[in-house]
């Protein structure tokens, strides 16, 4: 069914949610931003649905419940290894298109690369709903049309549109659809926004050759990029981290064992025992990052990485567009086939 | 649930510990499970984290994990003892089939701590009735930086052995110079079937492989391990994908062939 809201109706929608769920969803911190009177939108839990930013394309993605920058798994007593608890009230997080295919990415990575699935990944998958954000219009640096994520099916249990001060809602899930029909809406036909054409478009080549790889295109990274890593941490297909130990300072003997967001621009990545280190420039680690997204994800999967959601381009502070990296291959390519 | 947790590590207990040089130590691990020359555990101490460490020797009830003092979670490492426990997950990786070794010429050279990976390999040669076609050449940066010295003496009397050093003070009788140049002396009579196994720091890889290559050896013939950053061992952190291989799940061993396109 769909329905169209008020505010107040919406709000009396995530008010009745509230009971069930913990929310995560998009939220404006003001002057949070990179500049002076500059906002930030990031993921946080709320409490009310004024809070929920439905407007702007959120800076940071939408896997930063599932995918914590630093969540403890273990604690260490002096006898025993524990796991860590985990709040067990189910989740509901709002994404757009471009979030909810990543999400398919991510189980990929922690459900089914390999044998073992990532416990600590799994329970907090098991507690995750999807709410769906409709896209009224293209952002900056967006280019979804072209890796083909800017339309998805009906995993969400429910989506919300805001058009001239309403909510659209399409709420294909019975329980979800029982919450709104008693928040008194209209009953009508809502299909969630999508958008067909970006400003930016990208074009992959089909087959990438070895030879992309030593190309001079990535020297101009090596330069240009500071390696900060924000790149990675706003993706929302990004999933790498690494183990850390913290000790408390009162008690050596007990401490707990963390995992923490792992970037592939930043140093210390590769190292291994001894000092060596595999990728030291940041144009080879541009072009790890890069082939990564374009190429290799899609040879061992069978399906691109990179979902075109372009917050890459939106948070680096050198202004690197990642979308013309991937054109510029996809020329360099062209030029190789043709000599 | 917790038997579906793939981090926690359990309990192993110290049952001996070896040393070879200052900085390196053969820790002989409690361990009764299926395991592989090559494959590795994480190694947990808590207070400092994890690092993967190879397994360098496997008997009924333990696993061989040679350590070098080098990072922060090894020097810890040093600080155990016979008796005490360490924290461990694994084995992880495909390891060697040392099956594939056993029939025709076979060449296992090793640099370094890269020795560990491959000693049970080693060790299955110069256990068959006729080891005059197995050989072996392995280097170290000087005669103070040898391990399994025991074993050495082992394979020179089974096995055709080469044992040479990067560098030694002067008076040293043994072999002196990289272990690249020592294959093309081999006495091979067939090295396009020959097999070949290298491990070791990445330059000594790479200068051995276009030795092999020189001497004859085809790609499909000669296996490789790679010593990469494996935080998890699960292929979910990422650290140690080149391409679209994930080294601790597909590797750390893999055929030439395979391997030749791999870039980091």
């Amino acid at each position: 069914m769909g329905y169209v809201l008020d505010t107040d109706g919406f709000a009396k929608v995530i008010g009745n949610l509230l009971d069930d769920y913990r929310i995560f969803a998009p939220v404006r911190k003001k002057g949070a931003g990179r500049f002076t009177d500059v906002d930030c939108v990031i993921y946080d839990e709320i409490k009310d649905a004024s809070e929920i930013e439905l407007e702007a394309k959120s800076d940071y993605s939408s896997k930063e419940f599932l995918t914590p920058l630093s969540e403890t798994i273990l604690y260490f007593t002096e006898e025993e290894v524990k796991e860590a608890d985990l709040d067990q009230k189910p989740v509901l997080i709002f994404g757009r298109s471009c979030d909810l295919h990543a999400l398919k990415r991510i189980d990929q990575i922690y459900l089914a690369n390999g044998p073992a699935e990532d416990s600590f990944y799994k329970r907090r998958r098991g507690l995750v709903k999807c709410v769906l954000i409709g896209c009224g219009h293209s952002y900056d640096n967006c280019f979804c049309v072209s890796m083909d994520s800017n339309k998805c099916g009906d995993d969400y249990v429910f989506s919300v549109d805001l058009i001239d001060g309403k909510i659209h809602a399409d709420v294909p899930d019975e329980e979800f659809d029982r919450i709104f029909s008693a928040a008194g809406g209209a009953v009508q036909d809502v299909t969630p926004r999508f958008v067909t054409e970006n400003d930016v478009k990208v074009e992959i080549p089909d087959a990438i050759p070895n030879s992309i790889i030593t190309n001079e295109l990535w020297n101009e990274y090596t330069t240009r990029c500071i390696n900060c890593g924000r790149c990675n941490f706003v993706c929302p297909t990004c999933t790498c981290y690494t183990m850390q130990d913290v000790f408390y300072s009162d008690n050596g003997k007990v401490g707990e064992r963390r995992r923490v967001g792992a970037s592939c621009m930043v140093d210390r990545y590769t190292d291994v025992a001894g000092g060596g280190q595999y990728r030291k420039t940041n144009g080879e680690r541009m072009r790890f990052k890069v082939l990564h997204k374009i190429s290799d994800f899609k040879k061992r999967f069978g399906y691109q990485m990179c979902v075109g959601c372009g917050r890459c381009d939106d948070i680096c502070p050198e202004y690197i567009s990642f979308s013309n990296i991937i054109n510029k291959v996809n020329d360099a390519v062209k030029k190789e086939v043709k000599s | 649930m917790s038997g579906m947790n793939p981090y926690l590590p359990f309990s192993s207990k110290i049952l001996k510990v070896i040393r070879h040089t200052e900085k390196e130590y053969t820790f002989r691990m409690e361990f009764t499970g299926e395991v592989k020359p090559g494959q590795f555990f994480e190694v947990s101490i808590p207070k400092y984290g994890e690092a993967p460490i190879s397994v360098s020797g496997i008997g009924n009830n333990f696993v061989d994990l040679t350590i070098r003092r080098v990072g922060r979670v090894t020097n810890e490492v040093f600080e155990h003892y016979e008796g005490d426990f360490l924290l461990l997950r694994g084995p992880y990786g495909n390891g060697f089939d040392t099956d594939l070794y056993g029939k025709g010429e076979t060449v296992v050279i090793a640099g370094g701590t890269g020795v560990s990976p491959v000693r049970g390999v080693i060790q299955a040669l110069s256990e068959m009735p006729n080891a005059s076609d197995k050989h072996v050449i392995v280097g170290f940066r000087s005669p103070d930086d040898m391990l399994f010295r025991d074993d050495l003496k082992t394979w020179d009397e089974k096995l055709q052995l080469t044992l040479t050093v990067d560098g030694a003070p002067e008076g040293y009788e043994g072999n002196v110079g990289l272990v690249t140049k020592y294959i093309e002396g081999l006495p091979l009579k067939d090295p396009a079937s020959a097999k070949a196994i290298v491990v070791g720091p990445p330059p000594m890889m790479k200068f051995t492989i276009i030795e092999l290559k020189k001497k004859g050896f085809t790609d499909s013939n000669i296996t490789v391990s790679y010593e990469r950053k494996m935080c998890c061992g699960l292929g979910k952190c990422g650290h140690c994908r080149i391409n679209d291989h994930y080294i601790c799940l597909d590797g750390p061993v893999f055929n030439y062939e395979e391997a030749k396109d791999f870039v980091d």
